[in-house]
């Protein structure tokens, strides 16, 4: 599929009237999510604008560079949507391979019964189908990481579909995306191991619910509001990966929480604001990572891992006791 | 609770969170794991014959569903993340002739993912401790036991030296004097007048230039490594 190229419906007079806007902000830096929307207010822009501003006065590079950059890594994250949509990918530990592809073929065969609706279905499956090339080791975007790879490509493929969005403001909610991550990345933990799946799943839902709200027109609040109840959903998710494989049950939270980041996105749309702020959320999860015992965060000794089954898988997989 | 406005941070880019481009599984213990190694293998300098890889934490426990130990091999023979032989590192590393062992260390001191690696050559040999903090990012904590912080993102100096009087300023003059901006910067010495190393990471590239102009020092350095971004 031919890609394209952004830059070519890019009017050279708005960008440097981009750059005129942006050399006047001086310091975007920002490490909590109200900051963010206040400099979003500020300077009237949308969150990517924010992120796009920050990133060229972090890095010293210029717009092109990073749209390009960005274009480059969508471009990978929709192979391997696609990729695992179309084939039958067995996981290198033999737990997983062919849920994407029997929910796509699911969804062919029974539109009329579908129970989420055309969208959430294909968000679902899309998110597994990364999930399952990552499992494949084939090549994925860590996004914030490679366990919650599917959510974010898994739902902007599936809204790109839809024909109602530009690839190129597809391509630019990845910074809105980006922007959330890196204050949860900065202010808490995108490491299973550090604060468990929340910090990874839950991370990866509430980037993806902010970038949805900025594709549909909603405002930089809106997207924060979406983090918040995202984030809120996601509070408490345990890493218990079975036999340690990024298999189960990271394949079924990245279906699901692609569903739950659309969800997020809508009831913020909605005017839904969460009672706890955003930024409480954010710290609530940190709070709650230094909590979770060892065996909770990616060790593989304890949840789904220690059931009966997870104990059994193990031992078939690794061996030993 | 989380970060002030005033506290150091780790992620500095839209491309630390929509990032890197890497082969699955996991990107703390598949691509972070493979960028601590490719570090200790710039920090050696070259191919080491002899690997010894010392797990910790959740590296310990699940380096080998999350293919850790293949990405440690990948990093150590100078792969990429995104590098689609990755998965076959392990046969790689073996055939080349390289001698890998795996064990497991007790590492409440650092982060949970975090791994020590003892590399060999037949001309020198080099202890590194990295962790691995998430989504790809790493640190690098130890390099032969002196502390440092290089993160692999920007271009760093290494320099292992004597300790001496005005050692530090000349360095930072060499590197001032090529316009550069320094970010990060770590010294520790064994003893004084004793063996130091001093790690500094930069905004930008060095040129190769920069170790020239270390000439009026050079009596005083052991070894050097400039170090691009991995």
């Amino acid at each position: 599929m031919p890609r394209q190229s952004w830059y070519l419906f890019f009017d050279v007079s708005k960008m440097s009237f981009f750059k005129k806007l942006t050399q006047g902000v001086g310091q975007m830096f920002f490490t909590q999510l109200k900051e963010l929307v206040e400099l979003a207010h500020a300077h009237k822009q949308k969150i990517s604008d924010v992120m796009l501003a920050l990133e060229i006065e972090e890095q010293g590079t210029d717009e092109i560079t990073i749209r390009h950059h960005m274009s480059e890594q969508f471009t990978v994250m929709e192979e391997a949507v696609r990729r695992g949509i179309d084939q039958v990918l067995p996981s290198r530990g033999g737990l997983i391979g062919g849920d994407a592809n029997r929910l796509w073929r699911h969804m062919q065969t029974n539109a009329r019964q579908s129970i989420l609706g055309p969208v959430a279905s294909a968000a679902m499956a899309n998110a597994m189908a990364v999930s399952e090339v990552n499992a494949h080791m084939g090549r994925i975007v860590a996004t914030p990481t490679a366990g919650a790879a599917g959510i974010l490509p898994g739902v902007l493929v599936a809204l790109l579909d839809t024909q109602e969005y530009s690839r190129m403001a597809v391509e630019a909610s990845l910074l809105t995306a980006a922007a959330i991550g890196l204050v949860i990345a900065n202010s808490s933990s995108i490491s299973g191991a550090a604060g468990g799946c929340q910090a990874e799943v839950g991370s990866a839902t509430a980037m993806t619910a902010a970038a949805v709200v900025e594709l549909y027109g909603g405002s930089p609040q809106e997207a924060v509001d979406a983090v918040g109840l995202a984030l809120t959903n996601s509070l408490g998710l345990v890493c218990d990966p079975v036999a340690g494989l990024v298999e189960v049950p990271c394949i079924y939270r990245n279906g699901l929480h692609a569903v739950t980041a659309l969800a997020a996105a809508e009831c913020a749309m909605a005017g839904i604001r969460n009672v706890i702020p955003a930024d409480e959320v954010v710290g609530a999860m940190y709070d709650i990572g230094n909590s979770l015992p060892e065996s909770l965060r990616e060790t593989g000794l304890g949840g789904l891992a220690a059931t009966p089954t997870g104990r059994r898988l193990r031992q078939q997989i690794l061996g030993g006791s | 609770m989380g970060a002030d406005n005033h506290r150091p941070i780790k992620y500095h880019s839209a491309f630390d969170i929509i990032g890197p481009v890497m082969v699955g599984p996991s990107s703390s213990h598949t691509a972070g794991a493979l960028r601590v190694a490719l570090m200790a293998r710039k920090l050696l300098g070259h191919s080491p014959r002899e690997v010894v890889f010392e797990l910790m934490g959740s590296f310990a426990e699940t380096y080998r569903g999350h293919g850790t130990d293949r990405a440690l091999a990948a990093g150590i023979l100078g792969m990429s993340a995104d590098d689609l032989r990755l998965p076959d590192a392990l046969e790689i590393a073996e055939k080349s002739g390289l001698k890998i062992t795996f064990t497991k260390a007790s590492g409440n001191l650092y982060h949970p993912n975090t791994v020590r690696i003892i590399a060999k050559s037949a001309q020198d040999h080099i202890e590194v401790i990295g962790s691995s903090l998430g989504g790809g990012k790493i640190e690098i904590v130890e390099v032969d036991a002196f502390p440092v912080r290089l993160s692999g993102d920007r271009s760093a100096l290494v320099l292992w030296h004597r300790d001496q009087p005005g050692f530090l300023a000349t360095v930072l003059t060499a590197v001032a004097n090529e316009g550069i901006n320094v970010g990060r910067l770590s010294l520790e010495r064994a003893s004084k007048g004793g063996t130091a190393l001093v790690a500094i990471e930069i905004d930008g590239s060095y040129s190769v230039s920069l170790l020239d102009s270390l000439a009026p020092i050079r009596e005083a350095v052991l070894k050097s490594r400039l170090i691009m971004p991995v």
